[in-house]
């Protein structure tokens, strides 16, 4: 009861302690071009990988007497074309279904993408923390480094595929062998970027005084790096992380694109770009729904870079 | 600057011998076998024999050195003869190619034009288109213009050139009719219509390319003008009552520029291997399409000797780079 009579002057509630990356988020979803990435890339896994569920049909089935059934737009304006309302993105020369194609692709395509850029950022990480921490160890490591930055790397890859491909198929089978050797050759070719960054804020960051003071403790190096230093790199990685995505899609799709990828019955996006080409006179839309598959992801991902760096920026979240 | 050059050309070569040593030993540790495409129905020793006469015989620490001394000595030889009528190479075995069995380098002179002459004009097109775009953005910051400019390069990072390549080929080409879609190589430019049809045909292949220089470029000069815009010296000129455009074009951009030109310098090799790309979407018959080519025919000296060239390129451009900066920006010193 007397609760209620006493006066307003209680102390305000403590304001609840905020994670910080309740801020980063607060200002991320700000950036209007990151939140429409965010959503598209999340709107295209999940039509990857719950689609084939719901679109149950094989991709890989051949359907001859339904083959190039054009999509169902198409009977919009042209009342003669051949369409189905169960082929909506219409079929291939052979009869495939195009849509469970582009899942199936899509997939195969995110998959890659995602690997690679793990591999990528845990090499290039690996490398910055290690040169940027240990004195003894930075020139040799950026030497080598800058040794790879000059590497050609696109007619290497190519090479690699060209002479790796059969004996990793023959170990690994044909789909996870020209996995493996497409994941570990864009993660070992583009590693070098992260490196570098991820090495130029360790210095600044060694010479912190809470460092100092965790080592006038006696934290030995390896909690040192993993306690201290690698969550306070941890944005500059996140931005490289969604930069390697990004280039990562592109080039496993540059890849199939130049005939030197997964093999040809195992679609990706690149692969289905590259096999409608020679059929694009009669048939645009099917090097437009694999092209508009991977320029938006990509751009998706590229957007959600741009509205990571502002977000993780304390300069501009104003803090 | 004169020792610092030189310093860092002395530093390029062993950097080049060991990119050298890697691609050699990717392609000699390979499992890979240049015989593998040849009929089964060969016999072995004939194959044996066939290997032998591909130079493959020897193991690879007598051809690696005989490669570098071959790249290196004798195939610069045979151009100062060529240019000169001199005889230096005094029939010195040159690299061969596997496919063709005639000289790697015959085969690169004759694809270089067409390679140099897309990807060229891309990039002076690209930076051309880039450089106002990165002007007018920075100077109006945050305008419609600047959103425009931003999301184009968002797209040009993004659009991958098979993509953009095969789209418009589809629109102007397909649909419209107004270009032709393969670049025809043989075509020889004389009169003022044959001008025209190599404008119109290269217009595409070069525009597609330009596009991702233009996205790259345009980032870096609004990003510099933006830095500079801001500075002590600009509002010191605006106070001594100088022209807007004077401060913008001779102040600003000035000093915008050096950061912007090492970045032009660095990303000339990059478009070459964007080329390669562009040159299989067009159906150019230059230097990435002759690796293609090599590379399904596993024709490895051809291979090693145009990835080997990337990497000069790549090299040389860094060292220009680096060079440049020191040139414009004197406050920069190596020494």
């Amino acid at each position: 009861m007397t609760d209620l009579s006493m006066p307003s002057d209680t102390p305000e509630p403590v304001e609840k302690t905020h994670n910080q990356w309740w801020d980063v988020w607060d200002q991320f979803r700000s950036h209007k071009g990151a939140m429409a990435g965010l959503i598209f890339l999340a709107f295209i896994t999940l039509f990857c990988a719950i689609g084939p569920w719901l679109w149950d049909v094989d991709p890989g089935k051949l359907d001859i007497r339904n083959k190039d059934v054009r999509p169902i737009y198409v009977a919009i304006w042209d009342g003669e074309a051949k369409t189905s309302w169960a082929r909506p993105m219409g079929t291939d020369h052979l009869g495939r279904d195009i849509m469970s194609n582009i899942m199936q692709g899509g997939r195969i395509s995110l998959a890659v993408g995602w690997t690679a850029m793990i591999l990528a950022i845990l090499i290039g990480t690996f490398v910055g923390v290690i040169s940027g921490y240990f004195k003894r160890l930075d020139w040799a490591l950026m030497r080598f480094t800058d040794l790879v930055l000059s590497l050609p790397i696109l007619p290497l890859l190519l090479v690699m595929m060209l002479l790796f491909r059969d004996p990793l198929r023959a170990a690994f089978g044909p789909e996870t062998g020209i996995f493996i050797l497409i994941v570990a050759g864009i993660g070992i070719t583009s590693w070098m970027q992260t490196a570098r960054i991820v090495r130029g804020d360790v210095m600044a960051l060694k010479e912190r005084e809470f460092v100092l003071a965790a080592r006038s403790i006696g934290t030995p190096p390896r909690r040192m790096i993993t306690r201290h230093i690698l969550p306070n790199v941890l944005s500059p990685i996140m931005v490289s992380a969604t930069l390697g995505l990004a280039t990562a899609i592109i080039t496993e799709s540059a890849l199939s694109f130049l005939g030197l990828g997964f093999p040809s019955d195992f679609p990706t996006w690149g692969k289905i770009l590259f096999d409608s080409v020679d059929r694009m006179t009669a048939f645009p839309e099917r090097v437009l729904w694999p092209g508009l598959a991977i320029s938006l992801t990509v751009l998706a991902v590229n957007y959600i870079g741009d509205g990571l760096r502002d977000a993780l920026d304390p300069r501009i979240r104003g803090l | 600057m004169l020792t610092y050059t030189i310093r860092r050309l002395l530093l390029s070569i062993p950097t080049l011998i060991f990119i050298a040593f890697v691609i050699f030993m990717l392609l000699e540790l390979a499992p890979g076998d240049p015989m593998s495409q040849m009929p089964l129905t060969i016999p072995p020793e004939v194959k044996e024999k066939m290997r032998l006469a591909l130079g493959l015989g020897e193991p690879w620490w007598v051809r690696f050195p005989l490669w570098l001394k071959q790249f290196f000595i004798v195939e610069p030889q045979y151009w100062i003869d060529s240019a000169f009528g001199t005889n230096f190479a005094d029939g010195a075995q040159r690299i061969i190619s596997f496919q063709s069995r005639s000289p790697v380098f015959d085969t690169i002179a004759e694809r270089i034009p067409q390679t140099l002459w897309v990807v060229g004009m891309s990039y002076v097109v690209g930076v051309a288109i880039a450089l106002p775009i990165g002007i007018i953005s920075a100077y109006k910051q945050y305008s419609v213009f600047d959103q425009a400019g931003t999301f184009v390069s968002m797209i040009g990072f993004s659009v991958p050139p098979f993509f953009s390549g095969v789209l418009v080929i589809v629109i102007f080409s397909v649909n419209l009719g107004w270009l032709p879609s393969i670049y025809d190589t043989t075509h020889e430019v004389v009169d003022w219509d044959t001008f025209k049809f190599q404008m119109q045909q290269m217009i595409m292949p070069v525009m597609v390319l330009a596009l991702q220089t233009t996205a790259q470029v345009s980032r870096y000069m609004r990003a510099s003008m933006l830095d500079n815009l801001g500075q002590d010296y600009v509002r010191t000129a605006r106070a001594k009552g100088m022209t807007e455009s004077v401060v913008v074009m001779r102040h600003v951009l000035r000093n915008s520029m050096i950061p912007v030109v090492t970045v032009i310098a660095l990303g000339i090799p990059s478009i070459f291997g964007g080329a390669i790309i562009t040159e299989q979407v067009f159906k150019v018959n230059g230097l990435g399409q002759l690796l293609i080519i090599a590379l399904q025919g596993s024709d490895i000296p051809m291979v090693m000797t145009i990835t080997f060239l990337l990497a000069v390129l790549i090299v040389l451009m860094n060292l220009i780079a680096d060079i440049l900066y020191g040139v414009l920006d004197p406050r920069i010193r190596y020494d």
